[in-house]
């Protein structure tokens, strides 16, 4: 589904991404682990389409598509989704109004009319009630105001509305306590399936227990280096990454 | 120079119209360029005005004469030469076209993105429809029901041979002739523009729109409105349209007097959409435009307004409540793009007791256009338990625009309560990402994240309007962030 090749990244004069490799079949869940600026969320944002990055070499194929050649909205349409860090607010436009703007933008990609009003409701409440999203939450303007955990959960409702083929989760974990966790992930593991893909980009160990994931990754200063399923982030979890910088630098 | 009345004013007009070289032929009725007495004389002739208006022109021509162009404004625009424009052009047929093919095919693309119908267009292009248009007897009905009611809406030049006594009685009653350099050149020199009368107690049932008066002339390079709302009654009225409007003219100078009688209310929503010149901002109108309102007890006067067009506009929609309890809104969406600017503003000027305002203005500026708030808050000695809200907002689409504030407050009252906040900020690339993300392609990005900004503003629209100014803000924005 997905093939990363030598994928290689800057930010203005500053490599981040020096050669990663990775294949995802369809239906697996790929775990990327790392320190502190190894470039985790800078292949996310590539992977999405942000133009403040360089990409300056490699390649990634996409369900037999360029995908470096697509633009952001392009890759949208395709089927990719990116759970965001740090989701956007947008005052002004209701989380509902947004969301219909991005199902009916993937539906004319794939050649469908606009989603009628009463059908969309129905989708709405549908893929809501997997995350727990209330009503108040839907109408409110896209995340403003909304708490972490709330803007998390927001993020998967929106990931289960768009039923993407690849989705990535940056950092999906982060600033949510133990309940909101639980929440996200069981939202996301109800959508697993054998034609869709995750990877889930995380620094701790404790999201992967909730989202079991078919193979970890550790990301050391732009490469992958070291792969294995997910005993090797329990492991991390109990050894930190030092043991395995010694080991790339030596 | 003395006049015994009208008759001798007409005869001294017309025995002298040949020196200005006026001919019958109606395609070339224009006067020569210039401003002075004696075109002041052809303009209320040609209008068979009675002899009291036009001692009231000539007495703002005398006014206007001593007074200087304003350049307080954060404007910078070649000030017109005042002698190099004609003021009077009779009222001549648009050029007909045969079919919408004709039609310059940007503006056609433009009328298309707002959804405008094909019947529409056809009557905002000039193109000869072969059949009775449903408008003109949708405006026929309109004007029935509107008389059933007691409701005058006319045209100035009408009010001012039908209904004198209250026009006499109104004109110049906020916004006196003196009051600025343009409403007195206005008030010298208007040739139309809309009168309004509610009776008593009456709820005016539809929104009243120029649009209504399609069979009667068009608008003037400098329009003259009354809005009279007397005791008790409602009125809704829109002003301009959304479809880009062209002009020959490149000066625009009105004036618009709302006055609202003891619990009258009057909503006043303009959409604003004259020809901003090119990317460069050649050719471009300039707006200069007075609009004040007058609140009497227990009365309310809300400004809408969506500001998109003209080169340069000037503009402040004021307030003076005057009555106690007596409430006062403005609400203002202004957008500028590549050379546009704008100085907008309101003035809330509170004399009653127990006087509310509030104030919403959200700038937009694109391209290297500036864009700046202007606002007055006045609290008099009279004017206990006043309050006024004001919140602006800019929003920068690109590095090369500027946003600029200029807020005074001045309160003599110590019970006042007056509140302001304001905020400028640059469209967040990562609001637009997080859209494209989505799978929302930029155009409708940025129209999603702009529309939000302006909601407030766009909320209070009569709602049919309220969905053309949402697309008109996205056309006027198109391309713009940098």
């Amino acid at each position: 589904m997905v093939n990363i090749k030598e994928l290689q990244a800057s930010i203005g004069e500053t490599p981040i991404l020096k050669g990663l490799n990775l294949e995802i079949k369809p239906g697996e869940v790929h775990a990327i682990m790392g320190p502190n600026g190894s470039g985790k969320s800078t292949l996310a944002s590539v992977l999405a389409g942000r133009e403040d990055y360089d990409v300056t070499g490699g390649s990634v194929d996409f369900d037999g598509h360029d995908l470096m050649e697509m633009d952001a909205t392009e890759r949208a349409r395709s089927g990719l989704f990116l759970a965001f860090q740090y989701p956007v607010e947008i005052p002004g436009v209701s989380n509902i109004n947004f969301m219909r703007a991005a199902v009916n933008g993937k539906r004319e990609h794939e050649g469908l009319e606009p989603i009628k009003g009463k059908d969309f409701l129905k989708l709405v409440k549908e893929k809501a009630s997997l995350v727990e999203l209330d009503g108040r939450l839907r109408n409110r303007s896209v995340n403003e105001g909304f708490s972490g955990g709330e803007k998390k959960r927001n993020e998967i409702f929106q990931m289960a509305m768009l039923e993407p083929r690849f989705a990535v989760l940056d950092e999906t974990d982060s600033g949510l306590d133990i309940d909101a966790l639980r929440i996200v992930a069981n939202g996301v593991n109800a959508m697993r399936s054998p034609d869709r893909s995750f990877l889930v980009i995380t620094h701790y160990q404790r999201l992967l227990d909730y989202i079991v994931p078919d193979f970890v990754h550790v990301l050391v200063n732009g490469k992958i280096v070291l792969s294995g399923d997910k005993d090797l982030a329990l492991k991390l979890e109990e050894k930190g990454y030092d043991w395995i910088k010694e080991d790339v630098i030596a | 120079m003395a006049y015994d009345g009208n008759d001798k004013v007409l005869e001294e007009v017309t025995g002298k119209s040949y020196e200005f070289g006026f001919t019958t032929d109606i395609e070339s009725d224009k006067a020569p360029a210039g401003l002075n007495e004696d075109i002041i004389r052809l303009i209320s002739s040609k209008k068979e005005e009675p002899e009291w208006m036009l001692q009231w022109r000539l007495e703002a021509f005398a006014v206007w004469k001593k007074m200087e162009e304003p350049d307080w404004p954060h404007l910078q625009y070649e000030k017109p030469d005042y002698q190099a424009i004609s003021y009077y052009s009779a009222p001549k047929q648009k050029k007909q076209l045969n079919s919408l093919d004709e039609v310059d095919p940007e503006m056609r693309k433009t009328m298309d993105k707002l959804g405008i119908s094909m019947e529409e267009q056809k009557r905002l292009s000039g193109v000869a429809v072969d059949f009775v248009m449903d408008s003109v007897s949708v405006a026929t009905s309109f004007k029935e029901k509107l008389g059933e009611l007691g409701i005058i809406f006319c045209s100035m030049s009408e009010a001012v041979k039908e209904h004198p006594e209250l026009v006499r009685k109104y004109l110049g009653s906020v916004i006196p002739t003196k009051d600025n350099f343009f409403s007195a050149l206005n008030a010298a020199v208007f040739t139309d523009g809309s009168f309004c009368y509610i009776p008593k107690g009456v709820r005016c049932p539809m929104e009243l729109s120029t649009y209504f008066r399609i069979n009667e002339s068009g608008t003037g390079q400098f329009e003259r409105t009354l809005v009279v709302a007397d005791e008790a009654s409602y009125v809704s009225y829109l002003e301009g349209c959304t479809a880009p409007q062209r002009d020959e003219n490149q000066l625009h100078a009105a004036v618009v007097e709302l006055v609202a009688l003891d619990e009258a209310e009057i909503k006043y929503s303009t959409v604003q959409n004259w020809y901003p010149g090119d990317a460069e901002g050649k050719g471009g109108v300039f707006n200069f435009v007075t609009k004040r309102g007058i609140c009497h007890r227990r009365s309310k006067i809300s400004w809408t307004q969506v500001e998109t067009g003209s080169a340069v506009t000037w503009k402040y929609p004021s307030c003076i409540l005057k009555g106690d309890h007596s409430v006062g809104e403005f609400y203002s969406v202004a957008v500028t793009n590549n050379m546009q600017q704008a100085d907008t503003g309101t003035k809330m000027i509170h004399l009653g007791k127990n006087t509310h305002s509030t104030i919403i203005s959200k700038g937009i500026s694109a391209g290297k256009s500036h864009n700046s708030y202007r606002g007055l808050v006045q609290v008099m000695p009279s004017a206990d338990n006043a309050r006024n809200f004001s919140q602006c907002d800019s929003l920068l689409m690109t590095d090369t625009s500027g946003a600029h504030t200029f807020p005074y407050i001045e309160v003599k009252n110590p019970t006042a309560k007056v509140e302001h906040e304001a905020t400028t900020s640059k469209i967040g690339e990562d609001q637009i990402f997080y859209c494209l993300q989505r799978g929302i392609d930029e155009e409708q990005a940025i129209s999603l994240i702009v529309n939000g900004y302006a909601k407030e503003v766009l909320n209070q629209l009569p709602m049919e309007f309220a969905v053309e100014a949402q697309k008109l803000l996205s056309i006027s924005l198109e391309g713009s962030v940098g």
